[in-house]
């Protein structure tokens, strides 16, 4: 594997070369959290929850404490530890459809309580795990299995503007940015912001990242890039909404 | 702060959600996760007036998944952790104690049965037998505590953290409406001090290094093939069949010469227990059978009354939940059965009087 070099410490080498379809945006959100975790030097005191969607593949991806949960419900769950035993940094990784459909009622509420929890989304448009249908991320026009001549916003509404709806109803101390696979020195630098308001027991830290899912959108490499490059931050706006540790925020 | 809940033993005069409050913080509840339902509420009402005196926690969620799910997050930080709910709240939570199930996580629920299907009452029923023995996609890998008075309340809530810690299988306290809103006599006690020796939680995840080395641990509910699963699950099996004759209780009396022996469960078998005395002082030959634990099933214990009686009468506030699981124990015998179900509604010892002498 060409990755091989820069593994992250923390990833599990056991559990590698990883599950993930070549070219999957996961592998890469992953990445650039292993880098974060290495970087604050926390790996011992991290319990990492996976969602079941594509994440699911993850519950071996780290050398860290790891749960895999059920579709929705890693927030709670995360939640849970974090009440039960605030030493723990607490890590709720799910895709879109995890977080902003089956599982909306426990990211808003763990929002609106400002859990000391990280919560990490992988926004990849689409229902990936069960084969490509359409999640709350679907860009309008955007063909799936279950949309297949387009997301009609009549019928479907517009797609979840996910960190805006977070920052909206979180009040002091909490950290939202959307990142992508397509800048990941920046996505690494959310997600440590992300864990340093953890760490330093501010709030609510949440952090989506667009990411490709080549299989299940039908791109071959140039397209995949493209749609992460240039559509999917044409609707979903990359950058900080909210930081705490920095004065005059909002 | 460390002092002790209860000291030594005390006589009091509670509802059964003030008694079910007591008895964690007695068994050492470190956390309860709960969201509000009727008849459950005055468990939280309790807890939460009490838990920070002695360093509880509480924490509120947005429903029932979440309290389950929270729960669970609790008991894998290695906490004693607990939740309480009814009727749809436990519809929700199969979902959590499904994975509880699978994941061998040592939950403590406490159910108080109210009227279903649907939202029906807040008062009263038996109506949560199946969903509480079988409920979620799963193989019933749970222990099923069915109480009938406020004293079995006390003991089998802290029996039910023990439970569950020892065999990690999720544990619910099965009790009801009334039970939760009655006022009764009991005595509350420390457990330690009588001899109980209380399991010590142990953490599955967030353990600290140990000499410097951290080992994590990856747990999981998935899996990649079948055969994979059937040995999870086989293993799972043993477990449960192994220490069945050990969770296992129930109550009898007056079967022996029994031409009719009333099986009933939780607060009914109080007045199937009149009914039986009563009806004995009559000179007809009653007997007492009551599952106690509801999952496991005393199945063995039940299928020798069966042998030696001519009628079995289940009597509950159901359609026969508690009688299905009556029904699959004795399977293949002869025995006559009589029901008197009223789901929902309670039942006298007026009712099974007339019952029994209807039969006889
Ligand atoms: C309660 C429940 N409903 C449905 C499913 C089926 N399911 C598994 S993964 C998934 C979608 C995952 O999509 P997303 O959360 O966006 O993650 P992705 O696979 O795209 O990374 C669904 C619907 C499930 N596991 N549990
Ligand atoms: S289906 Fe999509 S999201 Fe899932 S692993 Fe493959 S590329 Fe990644
Ligand atoms: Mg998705």
């Amino acid at each position: 594997m060409s990755t091989l070099p820069q593994m992250p410490k923390s990833w599990r080498l056991e559990s590698k070369p990883h599950k993930f379809c070549p070219g999957c945006g996961h592998g890469l959100v992953l990445k650039a959290l292993g880098e974060a975790i290495d970087e604050l030097g926390i790996q011992d005191k991290v319990a990492f929850g996976c969602d079941i969607g594509c994440s699911l593949l993850a519950w071996d991806f780290f050398n860290v404490d790891t749960v895999q949960t059920h579709h929705g419900r890693t927030t709670p769950v995360m939640t849970g530890v974090k009440r039960a035993n605030p030493d723990v940094i607490c890590i709720a990784y799910m895709g879109d459809g995890g977080g902003y459909a089956i599982g909306s009622q426990h990211l808003v509420n763990a929002a609106a309580r400002n859990e000391k929890i990280t919560a990490i989304l992988v926004n990849n448009c689409n229902y990936a795990m069960t084969g490509g249908q359409m999640a709350p991320t679907t860009l309008p026009g955007m063909k799936t299995e279950t949309t297949p001549y387009g997301r009609d916003v009549e019928q479907s509404g517009y797609p979840t503007q996910g960190p805006e709806m977070v920052a909206a109803i979180t009040r002091d101390g909490a950290y939202v940015a959307r990142g992508t696979i397509a800048n990941l020195k920046q996505l690494k630098s959310y997600l440590k912001k992300a864990l340093e308001n953890q760490l330093a027991g501010n709030g609510f830290s949440f952090v989506e990242a667009l990411a490709s899912c080549p299989t299940n959108w039908r791109t071959n490499a140039k397209d995949t890039w493209a749609f992460v490059e240039q559509e999917m931050p044409k609707y979903f706006k990359v950058g900080e909404l909210k930081n705490p540790a920095e004065k005059g925020d909002e | 702060m460390s002092e002790k809940p209860i000291q030594g033993e005390k006589r009091v005069f509670m509802t059964g959600n003030e008694v079910v409050a007591w008895a964690a913080l007695a068994a050492k509840a470190d956390i309860m996760y709960g969201y509000p339902i009727t008849p459950q509420n005055e468990i939280m009402h309790y807890w939460t007036r009490m838990a920070p005196k002695f360093g509880r926690k509480f924490l509120q969620t947005e429903d029932e998944l979440s309290a389950g799910f929270t729960t669970l997050g609790g008991v894998l930080s290695g906490r004693k952790a607990f939740t309480a709910t009814a009727g749809p709240g436990n519809t929700l939570m199969q979902e959590p104690l499904s994975m509880a199930e699978m994941m061998r996580i040592p939950s403590v629920v406490v159910i108080q049965q109210r009227g279903g299907p649907s939202t029906a009452t807040v008062i009263y029923s038996q109506q949560e037998v199946t969903m509480t023995t079988f409920g979620g996609n799963g193989e019933g890998f749970r222990i099923v505590y069915s109480t009938s008075t406020h004293q079995e309340l006390f003991d089998y809530t802290i029996k039910a953290f023990n439970t569950a810690w020892k065999y990690r299988f999720p544990t619910f306290v099965l009790a009801d409406g009334y039970q939760a809103k009655m006022r009764e006599s009991l005595k509350i006690y420390d457990p330690e001090e009588k001899g109980v020796k209380l399991i010590q939680p142990e953490a599955t995840i967030g353990k600290p290094a140990v000499n410097g080395v951290k080992e994590p641990v990856h747990v999981r509910n998935t899996y990649n093939t079948e055969e994979e699963l059937f040995e999870v699950l086989t293993g799972y099996m043993e477990d449960y069949q192994k220490c069945a004759p050990e969770v296992t209780e129930y109550q009898e009396f007056d079967c022996d010469d029994a031409d009719i022996v009333v099986v009933s469960h939780g607060v009914v078998a109080r007045a199937a227990k009149v009914a039986v005395q009563e009806l004995r002082q009559e000179g007809l030959k009653a007997g007492f059978f009551r599952p106690v634990t509801l999952r496991p099933f005393p199945a063995d214990q039940l299928r020798s009354v069966a042998d030696k009686t001519k009628t079995l009468l289940f009597v509950e506030s159901a359609f026969g939940q508690m009688a299905k699981l009556a029904k699959e124990s004795i399977f293949g015998s002869t025995v006559n059965v009589e029901t008197l179900y009223k789901p929902g509604v309670g039942i006298t010892s007026e009712e099974i009087v007339a019952k029994v002498k209807g039969v006889l």
